[in-house]
């Protein structure tokens, strides 16, 4: 029995190890690199070792956090060799991301709202497309809410996702109000006893002062409903984004309140270093990862799996 | 979160002031300030590595030490260095063959491809060209039809893409349409992809070799962290791209994937996306954009935009009521609408140098401000427009019921125009060095 599940959890590592194989493949092989051949831990290193991490879109800030105690470790002589360096940088990551380990929950009772927001072209509709999918298989009764009504044709986009999950979709015409959207949809949910409503919302840039006063508005209708929804907030981002990505985590958090993390196209050769910048910056659970095209690659983040499957 | 590279640069000078001839390793900590600013802009650290190796060469030996504003002579030195690896020249497409000419647009997922072939496609329209929209995408659900709404809200033509056969074959076809029917330009929306994609890679591949585009767009997102480089490189090493558009400049990006996608591909930067809609790509000019990696603003852009929404009519009234001192809350009025026209406050704000920085910090412009001053003048009668110096207690009161306000800002907002109107004053009398004299330079 536990061999089997051995075995599983094998497959399910070197799945999730293939898929990130741009994320390990130079992570994993740089530190190597950097670290190959060396006996001595010396100022060279630390500074190979920062071009790897920030080559990896860690940040400039969040590396030196990083290299900072793996320094200090060194001068304490706890740390002897390269490999002994390796496995602290390992560990260090590891340590800021764990904190950030926290999965998505269903309220015990009454329709579970997730507002799902990001800047343009992040994935959020595929990203919403997907969880529909998924809690649909677990047996839940879904319900998604077309509030993109700005952007041509996102309408139609979430249709078919709705029509491949084989789930209700509420929607309005082109150019409606997303916060009648919203309206509209968290009352279907309740009229219908769904399990799980997902508001899809435009693509916005974090800058635009309007753009996230519409998002709070969204965000304050529901309220009227279901006085403490949305209870998930999820900002979707692109790991192929560089810092660019801190600074759409604090604006979005400080406009509605962030609950959640998604990080889509991980199956790219991007390291997805920006996760941990963010998460060393700021305090925001890291729900899900996407690393393929599949309904099953958007998985639940798991700190360890993700720090074993990129080094 | 981040700083000015002046004000980081003009700090590091002023702890090495006073201490005479500065040494190799005075420039070295100098030399470091410019690497972290430009990794923190997602400039790619190989290119980063690179830059600083050439801007070191140029620093050292130069007349940087014994200048009186080392911080200004470094940051010259790494503006010119940035603007000419940026491509010196402005960069058009290149329409040069028989029609019709076809333009292939690619890149990864969510970079805006869709959104960028409908911008182009107005600006084609706008030069008189008749130009066919191509939707390629049969990957992602609905991207067919959101081609054909924005071609539609347009009224540029869109090939009636048929998503069950392959985009080779769309491709093929629409080209051949457009022969027959006389199109100018040709434009094909591709699906995104990923660069390690191999099949897709070669659908694209196929697609070149059967419509012959005249130029091949890397659409890239200007938010591109450190990969920016790999990614332009696999899609030149395919393609030979002829060219690179970047989007979604108008928010925070400081865009260090524009100065690393051209050290490692050298193809030129050809245009930039500044906004969702249709009209919003611009010309790509290598010295804004080094100025705006560098956080150092973009005043260029701020003056063209004020060119562009001020007409040169509304200017000369407005001198001429300058002169005559008759300068009024109308006029007042319209001035804010045509500064609304140019942007948000935060997008202006974000052209003036050094106010990156500042908006890091928390500064936010308060949006909301500017509409109240026009629903206070609009609570006046054209009377008290015209000579707003009538306008005492009552009068005060009806405003601001009106408009919704309290008094307070009624009496701020006649006070702050009354001020406006005697710096006018002044400066029609002698130009802006009465201004100075008069001490009311805003800045």
């Amino acid at each position: 029995m536990t061999e089997i599940k051995e075995q599983e959890k094998k497959g399910f590592f070197s799945k999730l190890k293939s898929k990130l194989s741009g994320t390990s493949d130079t992570l994993t092989r740089k530190i190597d690199r950097a670290v190959l051949g060396k006996k001595t831990i010396d100022e060279d290193l630390i500074e190979e070792l920062e071009e790897v991490l920030i080559g990896a879109d860690i940040g400039v800030k969040t590396s030196y956090d990083i290299l900072e105690s793996v320094g200090d470790r060194v001068r304490r002589k706890e740390l002897g060799d390269a490999d002994a360096l390796k496995n602290a940088i390992k560990e260090e990551i590891q340590a800021i991301l764990h904190r950030e380990e926290s999965v998505f929950t269903f309220k015990p009772e009454g329709p579970t709202v997730m507002m799902v927001v990001g800047v343009n072209g992040v994935g959020k509709t595929t990203t919403i497309g997907k969880l529909a999918l998924r809690y649909k298989k677990e047996g839940k009764n879904v319900l998604i809410a077309a509030g993109d009504t700005f952007r041509a044709a996102a309408i139609e986009q979430l249709q078919i996702w709705a029509e491949r999950a084989g789930i209700d979709i509420v929607k309005h015409h082109d150019g409606a109000d997303p916060a009648a959207v919203a309206y509209d949809s968290i009352e279907a949910a309740k009229a219908r006893g769904a399990d799980l409503l997902i508001v899809d919302t435009a693509g916005r840039l974090h800058t635009k002062i309007n753009l996230m006063e519409e998002l709070k508005k969204i965000k304050r209708v529901m309220t009227k409903v279901i006085p403490d929804a949305p209870h998930e907030v999820l900002l979707v981002v692109d790991a192929t984004t560089g810092q660019n990505a801190i600074s759409q985590a604090k604006l979005f958090n400080e406009s509605v309140g962030l609950t959640g993390l998604a990080i889509t196209k991980l199956d790219g050769t991007p390291k997805g270093g920006v996760i941990i910048a963010i998460a060393d910056e700021l305090d925001i659970p890291i729900r899900y990862i996407g690393v393929g095209e599949g309904v099953e690659d958007l998985r639940d983040f798991n700190a360890a799996e993700f720090v074993e499957a990129i080094f | 979160m981040f700083e000015g590279l002046t004000e980081k640069l003009n700090g590091v000078f002023k702890a090495l002031k006073g201490r005479g001839k500065l040494t190799e390793k005075d420039i070295d900590l100098v030399l470091k300030e410019i690497r972290m600013a430009l990794l923190e802009a997602d400039v790619n650290f190989k290119v980063a590595k690179q830059f600083v190796a050439a801007i070191r060469e140029r620093a050292v030996g130069q007349e940087v030490l014994e200048s009186l504003t080392p911080a200004q002579q470094v940051i010259k030195i790494v503006r010119d260095e940035m603007t000419s690896l940026l491509g010196e020249k402005r960069c058009d497409l290149d329409l040069g063959a028989r029609p019709p000419v076809t333009i292939l647009l690619t890149g990864l997922q969510g970079s805006g491809k869709t959104t960028t072939c409908s911008k182009l496609a107005r600006r084609l329209k706008n030069e008189k060209k008749k130009v066919l929209l191509v939707p390629a995408d049969t990957h992602r659900p609905a991207a067919i039809t959101q081609l054909k709404k924005l071609g539609q809200d347009l009224a540029v033509d869109v090939y009636n893409s048929d998503p069950s056969i392959s985009p080779l074959e769309i491709s093929r076809k629409a080209l051949e349409y457009a022969r027959t029917n006389t199109f100018d330009v040709v434009l094909i929306d591709s699906a995104g992809r990923l660069q390690i994609d191999e099949p897709l890679m070669q659908e694209l591949c196929e697609i070149k070799e059967a419509v012959d585009p005249k130029e091949i767009l890397f659409v890239a997102d200007a938010m591109t962290g450190q990969e920016a480089v790999n990614v332009a490189l696999e899609f030149d090493k395919v393609l030979d791209i002829t060219g690179v558009i970047l989007t979604k400049l108008d928010g925070d990006a400081r865009g260090g994937a524009a100065l690393s996608i051209k050290a490692v591909t050298g193809k030129p930067l050809k245009f930039i996306g500044t906004g969702e809609k249709s009209d919003a790509l611009e010309p790509f000019y290598p010295d804004r954009m080094a100025s705006r990696i560098l956080d150092m603003g973009d005043v260029f852009s701020l003056i063209e935009k004020a060119e562009e929404v001020f007409e040169s009519e509304d200017v000369e009234n407005l001198q001429k009521k300058l002169k005559t001192n008759s300068f009024d809350l109308d006029d007042f009025k319209k001035q804010l609408q045509a500064m609304k026209k140019i942007g948000s406050m935060d997008q202006i704000l974000g052209m003036i140098p050094g106010m990156g920085a500042l908006k890091q910090k928390g500064l936010k412009p308060d949006e909301g401000e500017l509409d109240k001053i026009e629903a206070i003048i609009n609570s006046m009668t054209a009377k008290e427009r015209k000579s707003p110096s009538i306008i005492k207690g009552s009068r005060r009161l009806r405003i601001s019921r009106g408009s919704g306000t309290q008094v307070q800002d009624v009496n701020k907002l006649l006070k702050n125009f009354q001020q406006t109107q005697k710096m006018m004053k002044s400066i029609s009398k002698g130009g802006l060095k009465g201004l100075k004299r008069g001490g009311m330079l805003p800045f």
